[in-house]
């Protein structure tokens, strides 16, 4: 240590220079407690949720006393688990999901060329954008007996408007993606050369990717509600119907636990998907990739 | 000076630019980036485009990438003009984004190499490799870009650029956004790869310490619009120059020169 006077200066500091310990720090690192663990795990919080608000129902509904206007949750999940035993809720939710499955892959593929023809041209571009603001706020519902003159009674109808439910909130996510993907990412696509068709795959997809996600979140769940209601509207199409047919049926002969055992079905399988396969794609891409945390 | 000019002079040069002027468009106006820039860079240059904001730098290597037309002059390579992007000229960037956040440090090089059609899977893989370890980031070969620190980014851009084996490399400003020790020590890699390999560089800054200590050959340009205020030799140190200045002092005071005769304008 050295210490310096100026004169006609207030005495100055003294400089020091000191060496770095290289042990005896304490702690550094330690692992969190059990219950931090358990409380760091989103499928458990999410399950206690789920159990709070089926306490929630169960409390509610025992209150009530009435199984006609609403009955309890237990009741609920024992009509539930009968309709699985009989093979009802089985057949109807299958029938269901095909038809879900169908108009929500044609509804993908015909936003795909959409927004294809819209990020190669500005026509496109101005068509895409114009037909997305007028039909993105027609709710399908509106178009399906529009859909039962040109189509008739069967899937046809319903797979129509399942297309309108999804194409819109796709093709509008997926362009806004594009549009927003960085000029950087582009000309480094540009600058090695890349064709085209490898732009798009390599490119622009990947790195529209959380655009895109979300545009097919919307649209499943956009789907999902129009064919409940398509079916609760229309009753049932070729021979079986979905669940939407099946809630209906149900409410006409008052058999309230098996409506709602329906909705629950309807529940269960948006919780399933959410969490199961659209979680699973967004942890293996966006959620690793760094693009959202 | 002199001499080393007429030497250079009966070499063909690598680069020409001829009297480019650029202008784009903005929503409201049409801008004119440069005026009539002419300079020639050779086979292992670090030839380095210095200048204030608004000189037209950047727009200027954008129109050396291929990413911009001029309107007036050429550009050639090999005596070839330039049109469009292509893989003899790789861009390093400024922006830390220019990693695909999608694909590993490795798989970002090979993407590179395979992508332009330069090399089959392979061969790109064992060059990436070379290049990933030239940066000093073997161990983070199979990490993804959002856990590396700005510098480490940068670095893998300069791997990726390398690895392309280009005519010439365009950097531009590639160290501008990083802490000043890290910016410092990432010039000291650039010119350590620059003795290795004696790649030719084209390299954009605004920083005069910069210039100096990367650069073989610097422009001046002056701003709005851009055009060409001197062309000095530099030797990685602050040499005298001719006119008895240390050489930062002197590009200050032929910057500064210009902002008074402007302003009295």
């Amino acid at each position: 240590m050295r210490e310096h006077t100026i004169e006609g200066a207030q005495s100055v500091r003294p400089e020091r220079i000191s060496e770095i310990e290289l042990t005896g720090f304490g702690v550094i690192e330690k692992p969190l407690s059990t219950t931090e663990r358990l409380m760091n795990n989103g499928l458990l919080r999410k399950t206690l949720v789920l159990m709070f608000l089926a306490g929630i129902w169960e409390i509610y509904a025992v209150w009530l006393n009435n199984p006609l206007l609403f009955p309890t949750f237990s009741a609920t999940v024992e009509a539930f688990f009968a309709g699985l035993i009989s093979g009802k809720i089985i057949l109807a939710t299958w029938s269901s999901i095909t038809v879900l499955l169908q108009g929500y892959a044609v509804g993908l593929a015909i936003a795909a060329l959409f927004t294809a023809f819209a990020s190669a041209t500005r026509i496109g571009s101005d068509i895409l954008e114009t037909l997305t603001s007028m039909f993105n706020p027609l709710p399908s519902i509106a178009l399906l007996p529009l859909a039962m003159i040109w189509f008739g009674l069967g899937e046809g109808s319903i797979i129509f408007v399942l297309i309108h439910a999804v194409l819109w909130a796709v093709a509008l996510n997926t362009h806004a993606g594009f549009k927003a993907v960085s000029p950087t990412w582009r000309m480094v696509g540009k600058n090695y050369g890349l064709s085209n068709i490898a732009y798009v795959t390599k490119i622009l997809i990947p790195g529209a990717f959380p655009s895109i996600l979300t545009g097919m979140k919307i649209g499943w769940a956009f789907a999902w509600r129009t064919l409940i209601a398509a079916e609760l509207v229309f009753g049932a199409s070729s021979g079986s119907g979905g669940l939407g047919w099946y809630i209906f049926q149900n409410k006409n002969m008052l058999d309230i636990p098996n409506v709602f055992a329906g909705l629950l079905t309807v529940i269960i399988f948006g919780l399933l998907v959410e969490n199961l396969i659209f979680k699973t794609v967004e942890k293996k891409t966006i959620n690793r990739w760094g693009m959202q945390s | 000076m002199n001499a080393s000019v007429s030497s250079a002079s009966t070499q063909a040069p690598l680069l020409s630019v001829q009297g480019v002027t650029l202008r784009y468009r903005t929503k409201e106006h049409l801008v004119t980036a440069t005026y009539r820039v002419s300079f020639d860079v050779l086979k292992s240059d670090r030839y380095v485009i210095l200048g204030p904001s608004g000189c037209g730098k950047s727009t200027l290597l954008k129109a050396v990438g291929g990413f911009l037309n001029p309107v007036e002059g050429q550009i050639k390579l090999n005596n070839v003009e330039i049109h469009k992007p292509g893989p003899d000229r790789v861009m390093v960037f400024q922006e830390f984004d220019q990693l695909l956040p999608w694909k590993t440090v490795k798989q970002n090089v090979v993407f590179a190499l395979t992508a332009s059609g330069k090399l089959g899977r392979k061969e790109a893989e064992e060059r990436a490799m070379h290049y990933i370890d030239k940066v000093n980031l073997t161990g983070f070969a199979d990490s993804l870009p959002h856990t590396l620190s700005g510098g480490m980014k940068q670095r893998v851009a300069i791997a990726r650029g390398m690895a392309m084996e280009p005519e010439i490399l365009l950097m531009d400003e590639p160290f501008a956004a990083l802490d000043a020790l890290t910016r410092g020590k990432m010039q000291e890699e650039l010119l350590q790869l620059w003795e290795d390999t004696k790649f030719t560089v084209l390299f954009v800054t605004h920083s005069i310490p910069e210039a100096v200590r990367i650069g073989s050959r610097i422009l001046l340009l002056s701003p709005h619009p851009g055009q060409v205020r001197a062309e000095l030799n530099c030797h990685g140190i602050d040499t005298v120059s001719p006119t008895g200045q240390p050489l930062a002092k002197h590009i200050e005071e032929l910057l500064f020169h210009d902002h008074e005769r402007i302003a009295h304008a």
